[in-house]
């Protein structure tokens, strides 16, 4: 198998507070591979949108990366300096928001939006430009684009406005897409159109998607493979289909009997005690213990490590153990 | 869940000393040593002011102890200065240190009690506006729009004269003070009203207050209670800058001889009479009230300036 | 067991006036514009049940919650509470008894809390506002059960709200909305801010303060899941307007509106079972200019003529209640 398109190797995220260094992101280890939908999911405060806008060097300050390796296309990312960054961020990497008011500016017209992220990335002249525009918004599904394209944003409904957002991201062509929750402002009826659009202009134009979530459901739908992350840690990763029917870390089968079924009757959810940790109090050996029904010895007092677990990989002294320290 | 949150118990068991001492807020004022040094300079002024019976070498306010013959002696340091007159005297002999301490004096009381009352007074319309809307909101906000298209020393100005007018010649000197303070007062108190109005717009929608209203309180008891402790942040950083900005208006006013009369000299009333000297050599008289003046409102400012971006929470 | 009603509310119609300003209108020569946010919606809530209100943004179910409660008055129609009408202010000792008995949980447990109080001040307020306890040892005393009965301990009581996370801050609400002693708790999205793993912890513990103490909840949800497993019977509303009742198995089994159909098809498929699903079309229009006749004419694949001018009436059919002509006309398959 060749290279892939992205690699993270033991990143790490650190916010300096007065009090404490605190780790949001810690050691982080995973590939995305060309044209592949990973979802990343985890409850607030995980550390997967701090991961998102690290690949993408929007981290604020003052949070910083303090370790660990970003790689995208065998080329490390994360020590570029802010132009060649910015050449890279939008052209071949490119980021969807959750909030699609917020991220078209409202004075501009969609279409000079459009025209204005296509010319920075690709050699197109006026008309050019405004053809490749229509097409894209033609293809994200927004009806008559040849006069929708001079419309305002306040013009358009969340969900076409998310369409459009998507249209800029797509734009330059690039190779990866950040999905941070681009469906959790959108209505249910709405959500799932935008999934299945996201997912089959991937598919068709071989772009790889990292998809930020707390929603199983939409990583369901559309993740090839999952990320699940707990206090900055990964917990669980694997394909979605052996994830979601046979989750492998206690974190993992705990959330995931959690959600309400649509198609059994239980009385009782069954629920995790207690909530993740906050970043200053993140107990010691593995992350999750104090809330685990099998937590055991080791859990409380060495990190377990990342190992194979049938198809899945899942960081949990369950397994650890077994696989000789993994 | 209660393991977690155990350790956070002994925080709350200490003081609010020990709380205050362990918040963000002193830490971010610990952190710029420019803010350390314009609240001691404030600090300075304060208790200048406060005590100046006691500290001040002369009492410039008691006619018997002046002596004409002291007029317009130079600061020490000069030629014909005398240890006695640091600062040296103004043209009645007054001694110009201690003239500036019982000067803060009336110029921090001036500042204070306009503030005060500008305050309580802004708090109160901007209250009722923001949690009653309707009519009442439009005139108190209609009032405010048409008191702002004016400058405020033209306000206090056109105050003064009306309320002083009212006083009988041989009274106004008593009443100067009280004047000054309802002029500068309400020239001040719209920046109150709309900061609050539009923080209790806010907060009225906010969920603890409905909950609130479902337990079925009064509005008054609402507005009290819970809305008016949450938009007290804001009103603290006007209140502080405003501070500064009345003292400067009370010299202003008094410079313009309408504030504090020449027996009591206010800083302000101190410059104007320096300025008659300023171009006959006795320099003194003006610039040691003014730069006393400056130094204050500076410190103050920087205060507010500070107290602003530290309860910021996007600036954090 | 009989089943006796608890809240009945018939219709009720809420309209918001969001016309531009006096002068603007003058100007431009307009009239003013009025939102239909809840339009003509009607149904019961029987003791001990719960009820849920499902929709979309913009469907009106909040607006119905806050009228309900007495939040907001409604423009027309009636809610009554213990055969108590909610708006006749001539009963006034019997709308305090009243206040009591009708409690809220709201949506963001970071607004809902108020950031200056203690915790046990918080649960006393309502406590102390309504005299249930003689003195402060037996408000302290009911205090701490309050805030056991959620999950938390008696100390809790001692912190601010900041220094809980949001599913501990919803426990305080729920604590604070106890301490009435309440028949009746509106739940106005009481999880969609919280992560699902805390999202089952309140859920299960709102089910079993539910068995105990016998409450009635209108529970109010965009969130199919959740609504599924905790409603008796649920209500769909589309624009302001209830388009299907139905108890709950009953609405997920077999969905009669076309709206109520669309909504289950957009449920993700979390279970990866490979269910038949229809894709959605269309979004929600402009709640201030709702389209003519049945209002989800545009986006519904049985539509005809008659749904493009009439508006549906809602027909009574096997214990649920449905506005739809299809169903009336039987064009459904």
């Amino acid at each position: 198998m060749s290279q892939p398109l992205l690699q993270i190797r033991d990143l790490v995220i650190e916010f300096p507070t007065r009090r404490a260094l605190l780790r949001a992101v810690d050691q982080i280890s995973f590939d995305i591979e060309a044209g592949e939908v990973l979802g990343v999911v985890g409850e607030s405060g995980a550390g997967k949108s701090l991961t998102g806008a690290a690949i993408i060097g929007l981290l604020e300050p003052p949070g910083r990366i303090a370790g660990g390796e970003i790689i995208f296309a065998g080329q490390r990312i994360d020590n570029l300096d802010h132009d060649q960054m910015r050449k890279l961020r939008g052209k071949r990497i490119a980021m969807i928001f959750q909030d699609p008011l917020t991220s078209l500016n409202p004075l501009y017209r969609v279409g000079e939006q459009l025209v204005e992220t296509i010319q920075t990335h690709l050699p197109l002249n006026n008309t050019e430009a405004r053809e490749r525009a229509i097409a894209l918004l033609d293809e994200v599904g927004i009806p008559a684009p040849v006069t929708r394209i001079d419309g305002y944003p306040h013009q358009f409904s969340g969900g076409m406005r998310q369409r459009v957002v998507i249209a800029l991201a797509l734009a330059a062509e690039p190779d990866l897409i950040i999905a941070d929750e681009p469906t959790t402002a959108l209505d249910v009826s709405v959500q799932a159109q935008i999934i299945s659009l996201l997912k089959n202009l991937c598919k068709n134009r071989g772009t790889a998607v990292m998809l930020i979530t707390h929603d199983m459901g939409v990583i369901a739908e559309t993740a090839d493979r999952v990320a699940v992350l707990y206090a900055g840690q990964v917990a669980e990763i694997g394909k979605t289909q052996d994830l979601i029917k046979s989750p492998k870390h206690p974190y993992t089968s705990g959330l995931m009997s959690s959600i309400p079924s649509m198609e059994s009757d239980e009385d009782r959810l069954i629920q995790i005690p207690g909530s993740m940790p906050r970043l200053n109090a993140i107990p010691q050996g593995c992350s999750f213990h104090p809330r685990c029904s099998k937590a055991f010895g080791p859990c409380t007092e060495k990190r377990a490590p990342l190992v194979d677990v049938g198809e899945s990989r899942a960081a949990c002294w369950l397994y650890a153990a077994e696989n000789g320290n993994g | 869940m209660s393991d977690q949150t155990a350790p956070q118990i002994d925080i709350v068991e200490k003081g609010m000393l020990a709380r205050a001492l362990d918040s963000d807020i002193f830490f971010s004022f610990r952190q710029s040593k420019i803010v350390m040094a314009a609240a001691v300079v404030t600090l300075i002024y304060f208790s200048m002011a406060l005590f100046a019976p006691w500290i001040a070498p002369h009492n410039p306010f008691d006619l018997a102890s002046l002596d004409l013959m002291d007029g317009l002696t130079p600061p020490a340091w000069e030629e014909d200065g005398v240890p006695q007159f640091l600062l040296g005297t103004d043209d009645q002999g007054r001694d110009l240190l201690s003239t500036i301490m019982y000067g803060s004096r009336i110029s921090l009381a001036v500042g204070f009690a306009s503030v005060a009352f500008a305050a309580i007074l802004g708090i109160t319309l901007g209250l009722i506006s923001g949690y009653f809307g309707g009519f009442i909101d439009t005139v108190i906000m209609r009032i405010a729009d048409i008191q702002l298209t004016f400058p405020s020393i033209l306000i206090a100005l056109l105050i003064d004269g009306t309320v002083s007018g009212l006083f009988p010649e041989s009274r106004r000197e008593d009443s100067a003070f009280w004047v000054l303070v309802l002029a500068i007062g309400l020239s001040f108190w719209v920046q109150y009203a709309r900061t609050v109005r539009s923080s209790v717009l806010v907060e009225k929608e906010r969920e603890y207050v409905q909950a609130a209203k479902l337990i079925g309180l009064k509005p008054l008891i609402i507005m009290f209670r819970h809305v008016l402790p949450n938009v007290l942040g804001p009103v603290l950083v006007i209140i502080t800058i405003n501070l500064a900005l009345a003292v400067i208006t009370e010299a202003t006013l008094s410079f313009l001889g309408v504030g504090i009369p020449v027996t009591q000299p206010s800083l302000g009333t101190m410059i104007r009479i320096g300025q008659d000297f300023l171009f006959s050599g006795e320099w003194w008289i003006t610039i040691f009230p003014g730069a006393a003046l400056a130094i204050l409102v500076l410190a103050v400012n920087l205060l507010g300036d500070w107290l602003r971006d530290a309860l910021n929470p996007k600036l954090r | 067991m009989a089943k006796e009603v608890l809240v009945e509310v018939s219709s009720l119609t809420r309209l918001f006036d969001v016309s531009k300003p006096l002068l603007n209108r003058i100007i431009e020569r307009e009239g003013r514009q009025l939102l239909r946010a809840v339009d003509d919606v009607s149904f019961d809530i029987v003791t001990g049940e719960t009820f849920a209100l499902v929709g979309e943004s913009g469907s009106g179910k909040s607006t119905v919650a806050k009228m309900v409660v007495g939040l907001l008055p409604p423009t027309k129609g009636s809610i009554r509470i213990d055969d108590i009408e909610l708006a006749d202010k001539t009963q006034k000792a019997h709308m305090r008894e009243m206040r009591s008995q009708i409690q809220m949980i709201f949506q963001d447990p970071f607004a809902s809390l108020n950031p200056r109080w203690r915790v046990d001040k918080i649960v006393a307020e309502p406590i102390r506002a309504f005299n249930l306890e003689p003195d402060d040892a037996a408000i302290v005393e009911r205090v701490g059960s309050l805030l056991t009965m959620v999950g938390l301990g008696p100390s809790d009581g001692r912190k601010f709200p900041h220094e809980f996370s949001g599913g501990q801050r919803q426990r305080i609400c729920i604590a604070r909305a106890l301490a009435s002693k309440p028949e009746f708790i509106v739940c106005d999205e009481p999880t969609s801010a919280l992560d699902v793993s805390v999202q089952a912890q309140i859920l299960n513990l709102m089910r079993d303060l539910q068995d105990e103490f016998g409450l009635t909840f209108l529970f109010i949800s965009h969130d199919l899941s959740v609504v599924r497993h905790m409603a008796t019977r649920i209500g769909v509303m589309y624009l302001g307007r209830l388009v299907e009742v139905s108890p709950a198995k009953m609405l997920f089994k077999a969905p009669k509106h076309p709206y109520t159909r669309m909504l289950l098809d957009a449920v993700p498929d979390l279970e990866m079972s490979g269910r038949d699903r229809k894709p959605v079309k269309g979004e929600i229009p402009n709640p201030i200019n709702p389209p003519s006749g049945c209002t989800f004419h545009p986006r519904c694949p049985l539509v005809n003529d008659r749904c493009r001018k009439e508006i549906p009436a809602t027909i009574e059919a096997n214990n649920s209640i449905v506005a739809c002509h299809a169903v009336e006309e039987g064009r459904l398959e």
